[in-house]
C-alpha cells in the first residue's frame, strides 16, 4: 500500500504513496529543474519549468512533476526530446518577462532557450509566488500578496504590514528569481512607510 | 462604512471564513466600493490575511477598491452593439462627462465602465445606468438620457 514502484529515466525508483514525482526523483538524487518549487512550502505548479513525460500502460502525456502524485508502473521521462522542447518555450516565454535573471540565464543554455525570441515585457515577476507562500506558510506573517489576475497580476506588499515587519525579516529576498521582489519593496518602503510621528493609527 | 455595519453582514454569515467572498459582495452593494478600513474589519473578524482579501477583491470585476460615482453608466462594446455603433456612443459618454472608462468624475456624479455584452443585443448599440437599460442609443439620445441623471 504505502510504497510505489515507478521508473524514472530508466532507474527503478520507490517511494511513498502521497509523494510527487519531484520528491520521489530528488529522493533518489535526480535532477529535475524547477523555479517555483521550494522544500518548505506547498506545491504550487506555477513556473511549469518542472514538466516531465509520463507513460502509463503506453498513454504518454506530460504533466507537471512538482504537482503530480507518484503512481505504480509509470515511466517516468525528465529529458525526451518533447520536454526538452517545451521547457525551452516555457524558458523563453519567462525570460520575456525577466531576461537577465540568473536562473532562467544557466536553464536557458542548457535547453538552447533564445533570450529574444518573444517581445520584451519587462515585469520582471514571474509570478512563482514564493515571496507570497514564503510569507504566508512560513513567515506568517501575510506582508506581501499578490493584487490584480491575468496579464496585470503582480505582487504588492502591504504597507502597514510590511512596515512593521519586513524589515526584521527579508527571508524571502533571498528566494526571488529575478530580485524583483526586493525592488518591490524599496518602491513600497518609498512611497508608503510613513514616518514614525505620522503614522496613522486606527484604533478600535 | 459603520464598523456596526459590518459586523451586522459579518454576523449574517455566522462570521465564517468560507463566506469572505458574499461578505465582500454584501458591502459592496450596499456601500458601491469596499473601503480600506472595512476590508481591514473583515480581515480582523474573519481571521483571513489581508492579502488574500485584496487579492479576492483585485480578482474580480464587481469589486471596487475606489469610491463610485452615485451613476453607474456601463456601455456595451458587444459585437452586435459594436456593429451598431457602440464606440459613437462611447465618445459621446466621454465627452459628456469627461471620463474614460473605469473612472469617476470628481463630484462622484458619473462612474463609467465598459462592458462586453449586456445579453440584449437585438437593443443594441445598448447603455446601461444604475441597472436601466437604455436600448438602441444614438449620440442624440445617449446625451439626452444622461441630462435626466442629477
Amino acid at each position: 500500500m504505502s510504497e510505489i514502484q515507478l521508473e524514472i529515466d530508466g532507474k527503478e525508483v520507490s517511494a511513498a504513496e502521497g509523494m510527487t514525482i519531484l520528491e520521489a526523483a530528488q529522493h533518489v538524487g535526480l535532477y529535475i529543474p524547477t523555479l517555483c518549487h521550494h522544500e518548505k512550502l506547498e506545491p504550487y505548479g506555477g513556473c511549469r519549468v518542472c514538466i516531465v513525460e509520463v507513460e502509463e500502460r503506453g498513454w504518454k502525456k506530460l504533466v507537471v512533476s512538482c504537482v503530480y502524485p507518484v503512481q505504480n508502473d509509470i515511466i517516468v521521462r525528465t529529458r525526451s526530446e518533447k520536454v526538452d522542447r517545451i521547457r525551452k518555450t516555457i524558458i523563453e516565454l519567462l525570460m520575456a518577462h525577466a531576461p537577465d535573471s540568473p536562473q532562467l540565464v544557466e536553464m536557458a543554455k542548457e535547453y538552447g532557450a533564445v533570450r529574444d525570441r518573444f517581445e520584451k515585457d519587462p515585469s520582471f515577476c514571474i509570478h512563482c509566488g514564493l515571496c507570497v507562500r514564503y510569507c504566508a506558510e512560513v513567515a506568517k506573517k501575510n506582508a506581501i500578496g499578490f493584487v490584480d489576475r491575468g496579464i496585470n497580476k503582480e505582487i504588492s506588499f502591504i504597507p502597514e504590514i510590511a512596515a512593521k515587519e519586513c524589515n526584521d525579516c527579508k527571508e524571502c529576498f533571498p528566494l526571488c528569481p529575478t530580485s524583483y521582489l526586493q525592488a518591490c519593496y524599496v518602491l513600497t518602503q518609498g512611497l508608503a512607510f510613513p514616518s514614525p510621528s505620522v503614522e496613522p493609527t486606527s484604533e478600535e | 462604512m459603520e464598523n456596526d455595519r459590518i459586523d451586522q453582514i459579518i454576523d449574517k454569515h455566522h462570521g465564517e471564513a468560507s463566506s469572505l467572498l458574499q461578505i465582500l459582495l454584501d458591502i459592496q452593494s450596499e456601500n458601491s466600493w469596499l473601503p480600506k478600513e472595512a476590508l481591514g474589519r473583515v480581515s480582523q473578524k474573519l481571521d483571513v490575511p489581508l492579502t488574500r482579501i485584496q487579492h479576492i477583491a483585485t480578482f474580480y470585476k464587481a469589486f471596487s477598491l475606489v469610491p463610485k460615482g452615485r451613476h453607474e453608466v456601463h456601455i456595451c462594446m458587444g459585437t452586435a452593439c459594436h456593429v451598431r455603433g457602440a464606440t459613437r456612443i462611447l465618445d459621446t459618454v466621454e465627452e459628456a462627462t469627461g471620463l474614460k472608462p473605469g473612472e469617476t468624475d470628481l463630484d462622484l456624479k458619473f462612474s463609467l465602465e465598459t462592458v462586453n455584452c449586456l445579453g440584449c443585443c437585438a437593443l443594441g448599440p445598448v447603455i446601461n445606468v444604475d441597472g436601466k437599460v437604455h436600448g438602441k442609443m444614438s449620440p442624440v439620445k445617449t446625451a439626452e438620457a444622461l441630462k435626466t441623471y442629477e
